[in-house]
């Protein structure tokens, strides 16, 4: 069995609402797997589900080789799971809080502190304070030590990076890359496309349904269409000129950038720039590139 | 000579003996996208409560929009807007309600608010969606209301606060384009985050630090300067506290 997780065709709606609409993916064992979807796409109906604490309205879900359904309490002990809401006692202490989950689990924190030292030695000298005044740093280090404190075999992490700063977000991949190598399988979700880039495969997720599932690599190699960035100094008339080229495909803004692809692959770049030239646009750069993980959902969100 | 909409000079704010903003200096021009970015801690919120008139600073001189942030707070709020992801609209009002409140605060006449208010939800294709309650919309639809309610009275400046956080990545660029094509009119967009990529977007960008500006320039001469492939690692290279993470 190497399978963590396997996924069959699961499907749950709440009321009107279909959030999963026929999930199937397969999460290997030691691997980090990354779930990027927007806010709404169904990452969290499906980690509920995954992590036994929602039952699903018709699909199999397998996790460690149990029936998620018929197997949760023994699934629960093997799993660590980090809600993307803070759900620790606000009114406990740093400390307190460890201990507390430690002994649910039937364990201690000096039997795994191992596993959590390089995590917790962060916040380690706050042990004293109450959960609910850490900064949002601290209480997302101190989520992570308490979903890890009883050596489970598979962490779920439900966008553990939103509203936090790219330097502790550096570092807090940085940390899931170490406990991969302890032998973890990491599920994490994230609505940043550019951690994709960080994970070992990934899943593209969007109104309840997966959109493709691939290594990184492959995800962005298999994007159909040659890809254009093209820059000048007005925006907002570069965007809609480019929209009125004849060849337009796809055309949107990429930061100070525009990405084009054309309606076929003929479309070359000195064409771009003559045509905007004529249109007495200033600056103009136009450079063919290789897609990113972002081109490739805008493209399978228009295609699906 | 390009028109500077927002003018800092020395501007410093103190809470005690901690010092929020350590003399801040900047310019920001007429019809501009400045990105305002910092890590949680450095300073952003105080300056822009500043900026928006609802604090005073301690030292310094600010001029927003030529009214001066010590004795024409009042019409510095006539002539700005602002956008919150989280707190503009409110959830139980309808679309249409919350233009015409919006109107009204801003102390629109109602013959202006209607016309307004058909103009808009026409060019946000809401008009189906107009008494529907805000709080049964997609998000992307959310953003682009409240943006639209934020410029309602049409202000020189409208500051907006992680503007596009969480939505899918199409209906951040249509939310991109209904900014760019703000300023393109000449309105000056100050956006504050700490989403890396929506730096990207903006013509300029300043990196806070520990109460100081510690970068300020294009994001492409910034990504030059630092050799760093984005904004992000530009961040990461600068920005960070000298004492600790926590």
């Amino acid at each position: 069995m190497n399978q963590a997780i396997l996924s069959e065709d699961i499907r749950k709606s709440f009321g009107e609402v279909k959030a999963l609409q026929g999930v199937s993916l397969d999460v290997g064992r030691g691997e980090i797997f990354g779930l990027i979807g927007p806010d709404g796409a169904g990452k969290t109906t499906l980690f509920r589900i995954i992590t036994t604490l929602m039952l699903p309205d018709a699909g199999r879900m397998t996790v460690l080789g149990l029936d998620a359904v018929s197997g949760y309490k023994t699934l629960r002990r093997k799993i660590g799971y980090m809600p993307g809401r803070f759900s620790l006692y606000q009114d406990l202490s740093v400390e307190e809080n460890l201990h507390f989950y430690a002994t649910v689990f039937g364990t201690t924190v000096r039997e795994n502190y191992d596993l959590i030292a390089d995590i917790y030695s962060h916040i380690e000298p706050f042990k004293k304070r109450l959960a609910g005044q850490l900064s949002g740093g601290m209480k997302q280090k101190l989520a992570l030590s308490c979903a890890l404190i009883h050596k489970p075999e598979l962490l779920v992490l439900d966008e553990p990076t939103t509203g936090v700063d790219a330097v502790s977000r550096k570092e807090f991949w940085e940390m899931l890359k170490k406990l991969q190598q302890k032998g973890i399988t990491i599920l994490v979700s994230t609505p940043y496309m550019d951690e994709a880039t960080l994970c070992d495969r990934v899943a593209l997720i969007q109104g309840g349904r997966i959109l493709d599932v691939d290594t990184p690599r492959r995800i962005t190699e298999k994007f159909p269409h040659r890809i254009f960035q093209v820059r000048s100094d007005e925006m907002f008339r570069l965007i809609t000129d480019l929209r009125d080229f004849k060849k337009a495909g796809s055309v949107f803004a990429f930061g100070q950038y525009v990405h084009f692809t054309g309606l076929d692959d003929e479309v070359e770049c000195v064409e771009l720039d003559n045509y905007l030239d004529k249109l007495n646009h200033t600056n103009v750069l136009v450079e063919e590139i290789a897609p990113g993980i972002e081109d490739v959902f805008i493209h399978l969100m228009k295609v699906s | 000579m390009e028109e500077n909409i927002i003018s800092v000079r020395n501007l410093v704010r103190k809470f005690g003996s901690f010092t929020a903003n350590d003399n801040l200096s900047f310019d920001v021009r007429k019809g501009e996208i400045f990105g305002f970015l910092g890590a949680n801690g450095a300073g952003k919120t105080t300056a822009v409560r500043i900026l928006c008139g609802l604090s005073k600073p301690t030292s310094g001189e600010v001029k927003i929009a030529g009214f001066d942030i010590y004795r024409e707070t009042e019409k510095i709020k006539r002539n700005i807007g602002y956008m919150s992801q989280r707190f503009s609209l409110y959830e139980d009002l309808t679309v249409a309600e919350n233009i015409q409140l919006y109107g009204g605060i801003y102390g629109l006449p109602n013959r202006l608010i209607r016309e307004k208010q058909a103009e808009l939800l026409n060019r946000l294709g809401m008009t189906d969606v107009r008494n529907k309650l805000i709080a049964g919309l997609p998000l992307g639809w959310k953003q682009k209301l409240a943006f639209s309610v934020a410029i309602l009275h049409d202000p020189k400046i409208v500051f907006l606060d992680e503007p596009t956080g969480g939505v899918d990545p199409i209906a951040r660029r249509q939310f991109w384009e209904m900014i760019y094509e703000t300023a393109s009119g000449g309105t000056t967009i100050f956006v504050t985050t700490h989403y890396m990529d929506e730096a990207e977007y903006c013509d300029r960008i300043s990196i806070m630090s520990e109460g100081k500006i510690v970068a300020l320039d294009t994001p492409a001469a910034l990504k030059r300067i630092y050799q760093a492939p984005s904004v992000e690692e530009v961040f990461v290279k600068i920005a960070r506290p000298s004492k600790s993470l926590l």
